[in-house]
């Protein structure tokens, strides 16, 4: 399994990449693993207000439907709408094809309570 | 299964182990008011065949709706039922209300599911369509909540045109949800004309149902460009199927979503149930879609087969976040409905449906053309009309019954303003003599 060390990372299984106060964000390479094959995404609309932590779409596999969460407050500014007709991204590529939407973010501090690579990855192995 | 009833001494053990001295210590919270002090007053056993014959003299007292004779529909439709239908129900593979989650060992149940759902889309011109509702009006309510879903808004626009009953069922499912019903009155018009004007930009959905509950034919397409208007979806009812081996199915208009009875197919009227409900969506919004979906795939040698799809949304899977909490449906109506739509063929429907809609227009004509009774309003219908009669309904039914005819429904408590209408349903079980029938009848009452 890979963290890339330039994202910080949710108890949720998200990645956020922070350029220039927009947030990129999409779930971890642990995350598309637990789900297995994804069939589906469905992503918000270009403008949508997210609040911290709010439910900004859903992932569903062939076993299960899991609700994606939005770890820093804003306003989506683009989604990969690729994912519409190849969700299998998420699984093949996680961390660049599989990204699901860019929010401009309200407040780029929240990304301080986020988890680096290193302790993301120790998260996952006490939660195991 | 094997079943043994406890027996005394299992009792007093089980009493024994949890430190009580008898049964109805384990009740001392009831307060004596509320306990019965005295046995029920049930007759005595009966040997088997004086039970029999209680039962038959019990049933002799009923008057079933003989169907050439009744002329009642309402949501309800007496048609003829092949007695191949029944008959192929009788295959204990189908004999189920479930749908098989197994596809290793349900096939054959699986793919009639899916000719169910076929049929469905077929009829209505939608293009997903789910293996069943509960009924009608559950469909309906369940295609409400979907659609405030969807669109993320608390209003639903409907017209008092829908079904009455099906109203009730809409509103007792949506209560609690947030989701608030505007019912606008059309009932001077006839149509859903003026539910239009309450549809704004906080609406998620706008109900129609066609025909309507008078039997008349709704314009879908300005109910369409109402609701493109706000961005809010169109949720077409549909009681009466049979209507669409002739009219455009709502698919045609743009419907959204649409939620129908399939009685008609297959069904019988039996104390009014069971029903069937039918549902359909535009295909993007699938995976919003309460209930089941039988999907068609292939095997691993390329061989056709059948499969639940799409079940991710379901309760069993996605929990409290579900799209609906139905999950058993009517497979078995449904396995009806199809074999019946089936062994009517195209033709066949179109047919059926043609027959339907010149007996009603018979006796519309024929009724129309007594003194003193006249059409309550003067737009197309299928199998249905409603009439405004000289004398109180309730004097006509009376009447008609000692003629051995059901007459039509008094329209009265649904809508206070038609105190003297009655709406008359005539199918293809209506003969011409039938019909001419209740004509001479009603004609005693001509002005």
């Amino acid at each position: 399994m890979e963290f890339p060390d330039n994202l910080v990372y949710s108890k949720e299984h998200e990645w956020v990449l922070a350029e220039e106060g927009v947030a990129t964000i999409g779930i971890t390479d642990f995350a598309q693993g637990e789900l297995g094959d994804i069939v589906f995404v469905e992503l918000p609309e270009v403008g949508a207000d997210l609040g911290r932590n709010a439910t900004f779409g859903v992932a569903e596999s062939v076993k299960t439907v899991s609700d994606l969460y939005c770890p820093v407050e804003g306003e989506v500014v683009e989604i990969n709408s690729s994912l519409e007709d190849s969700p299998e991204q998420v699984n093949s590529n996680p961390y660049d094809k599989g990204w699901m939407i860019k929010v401009k973010m309200a407040d780029p501090s929240q990304l301080d309570d986020m988890m680096s690579a290193e302790d993301y990855a120790k998260y996952i192995k006490e939660s195991k | 299964m094997r079943f043994i009833p406890l027996s005394e001494s299992d009792r007093a053990h089980m009493l024994q182990t949890i430190g009580v001295a008898s049964v109805s210590e384990l009740f001392a919270d009831v307060p004596d008011s509320a306990l019965r002090s005295e046995l029920l007053k049930i007759p005595e056993a009966m040997p088997e065949f004086d039970l029999a014959e209680y039962f038959e003299n019990l049933a002799e007292t009923n008057n079933p709706a003989r169907p050439r004779n009744s002329f009642l529909g309402a949501g309800a439709y007496y048609h003829h039922v092949p007695a191949a239908v029944d008959q192929l129900l009788l295959r204990t593979e189908f004999f189920t209300c479930y749908t098989p989650y197994q596809p290793e060992v349900s096939q054959g149940t699986l793919m009639a599911s899916y000719e169910f759902q076929t049929y469905t889309a077929g009829l209505f011109q939608m293009e997903v369509a789910n293996a069943s509702m509960y009924d009608g009006a559950s469909a309906l309510a369940e295609g409400v909540i979907m659609a405030s879903r969807i669109r993320k808004r608390p209003k639903i626009v409907m017209s008092n045109l829908v079904n009455p009953a099906w109203r009730r069922v809409v509103e007792t499912y949506t209560r609690y949800t947030g989701i608030e019903i505007v019912t606008v009155d059309d009932v001077a018009t006839g149509a859903s004309v003026s539910l239009v004007e309450a549809v704004d930009k906080s609406t998620a959905a706008v109900v129609v149902q066609s025909p309507n509950f008078l039997g008349v034919i709704e314009d879908l397409g300005s109910i369409r460009s109402a609701c493109d208007a706000v961005d809010a979806l169109m949720v077409v009812a549909v009681a009466e199927p049979v209507s669409l081996g002739i009219l455009g199915g709502p698919g045609m208009f743009g419907a959204d979503i649409v939620a129908g009875e399939g009685r008609s197919f297959g069904g019988s009227l039996s104390f009014g149930g069971p029903g069937l409900g039918m549902f359909a969506v535009k295909e993007k919004l699938a995976r919003q879609m309460p209930g089941r979906l039988v999907g068609k795939t292939r095997d691993s040698r390329g061989r056709d087969g059948y499969v639940l799809t799409m079940a991710t949304r379901e309760q069993h899977i996605r929990r409290e976040r579900a799209t609906s909490n139905i999950c058993s449906n009517q497979a078995l109506c449904a396995t009806a409905a199809a074999i019946h739509i089936s062994l009517l063929g195209k033709r066949g429907l179109k047919e059926l449906a043609e027959a339907n809609l010149s007996a009603c227009h018979y006796l519309a004509d024929r009724i129309g053309s007594l003194e003193g009774f006249e059409r309550a309003c003067q737009r197309p219908f299928f199998n249905e009309v409603a009439i405004r009669l000289p004398v109180s309904p309730k004097v006509v039914n009376k009447r008609l019954a000692r003629a051995g005819v059901t007459g039509g429904l008094d329209l009265s408590p649904c809508y206070p303003e038609l105190n003297s209408t009655m709406l008359f349903c005539a199918t293809e079980a209506h003969s011409k003599k039938s019909i001419d029938n209740l004509v001479e009848v009603l004609s005693e009452f001509e002005k």
